[in-house]
């Protein structure tokens, strides 16, 4: 890890549970938890997403969940369109993992400069 | 009266039987047909005729950004997602927007008026002597089939012979077309998938009330499925159409059943009157 960087950054990833050992889940709108590291100290924390079950537009909403989060990247399979926009305005970077991992493997990935930005 | 026509399953006949129903019907008083497939409206083409088209339209909020003091109130009452507050900026969804006016009621800055949006068009035209149609169309890419559905019916409201011609499916578009009609048509067809989406069908119209009969179209003859379905739930076969590829010849060059084969009129005659004695209501 780069000794040198010295902003510590909120990284968002959509799980299935609630630690770094969790899932990761596919969809961002419909994820079940949204695991935010840290990146500089791995420390994170949890939140459950209140859209999961949402009838619609959950896109935007749980990307609302994010910008009140002060998160910064987004770690996730697909993103919507609308929540493409609304985290694009808000300037929240957006990077593709598609691979059946845990948190803990996205977040190495993440780190290694592996992962697609994408929107 | 208004009838219902719909299916469950698409591509059984609903707008035949509605087409059909309607034409002769029309012989013996003022009928209206209204096509509430608006996602793709078919029945101008069994009777073309030059319509006049008007739009229907749903109010969508519009903001004012030199009152907006981006206090972030209308995202967080929106339950839709249609509105985003951002620092400096308000992002707003139209097709996620249900037009339900709540934003413009807790914006404290007074920011938000509403205008407008184009969501579709009604056509409506008079094919033939004692035939009114109206047809609902969804503009392309609006997730909003409801409020041009409930504007078709409106259209349609103080006429006396309604005859509504439903979307496929079960869904929202289904259920407001369903909404307010005397009873249903369910056509069918002699396939699993046709029983299967039958029996949804079924349970709609149940839970909303609304008395049904039943249409076998394009039978094979083998209905014994379709036929224990219908006494096991008490639902009347109000008729049978053969599986007949000259019946499908007239369909497909865009003629009608009863025009072609003028006999088929008292077999839909029939069907009114059984249909009619489902409601117990009278015309």
């Amino acid at each position: 890890m780069s000794k040198n960087k010295v902003t510590i950054m909120k990284v968002c990833f959509t799980a299935n549970g609630t630690t770094l050992d969790a899932l990761m889940e596919e969809r961002f709108g419909r994820a079940p938890y949204f695991v935010i590291v840290e990146s500089e100290t791995e420390s994170f924390e949890a939140i459950k997403n209140p859209y999961a079950d949402g009838g619609g537009g959950v896109g935007p909403k749980a990307a609302q969940v994010l910008i009140a989060n002060n998160v910064k990247a987004l770690i996730s399979g697909q993103v919507g369109g609308n929540a493409q926009e609304v985290l694009a305005a808000a300037g929240i970077e957006m990077y593709t993992y598609r691979a059946v991992g845990s948190v803990k493997d996205a977040l190495d990935q993440f780190t290694k400069n592996m992962l697609a930005r994408s929107g | 009266m208004k009838i219902a026509v719909a299916s469950g399953k698409g591509g059984t006949g609903k707008s035949m039987m509605a087409a059909n129903l309607a034409f002769t019907l029309a012989w013996t008083g003022q009928v209206t047909l209204v096509d509430c497939d608006v996602e793709e409206p078919n029945l101008h083409l069994f009777f073309p005729a030059p319509a006049s088209t008007r739009e229907v339209t749903m109010p969508v909020p519009v903001i004012d950004e030199t009152k907006c003091q981006h206090c972030g109130l209308c995202g967080e009452f929106c339950q839709y997602g249609a509105l985003t507050v951002l620092q400096s900026r308000v992002l707003f969804f139209p097709e996620l927007c249900h037009s339900c006016g709540g934003c413009m009621l807790v914006c404290p800055n007074g920011a938000i008026h509403e205008e407008p949006k184009r969501i579709g068009t009604l056509s409506t035209s008079a094919p033939q002597p004692g035939l009114k149609l109206i047809s609902g169309t969804l503009e392309t890419g609006s997730p909003h089939a409801v409020p041009v559905i409930r504007a078709a019916k409106k259209q349609a409201a103080h006429d006396q012979l309604v005859i509504i011609d439903t979307a496929p499916g079960t869904s929202c578009p289904v259920v407001e077309a369903l909404d307010g009609c005397d009873a249903c048509i369910l056509v069918t067809e002699s396939t699993p998938f046709g029983l299967h989406d039958l029996q949804l069908a079924v349970d709609v119209a149940a839970r909303l009330g609304i008395p049904t009969g039943i249409v076998i179209n394009r039978s094979d003859g083998k209905d014994e499925e379709t036929l224990r379905f219908c006494i096991d739930h008490d639902l009347e076969i109000l008729m049978t159409i053969p599986f007949s590829r000259e019946i499908a010849a007239i369909q497909n060059r865009g003629d009608l059943l009863c025009r072609a084969q003028p006999e088929w009129q008292k077999d839909f005659c029939a069907l009114f009157f059984k249909y009619r004695a489902l409601t117990g209501v009278e015309r």
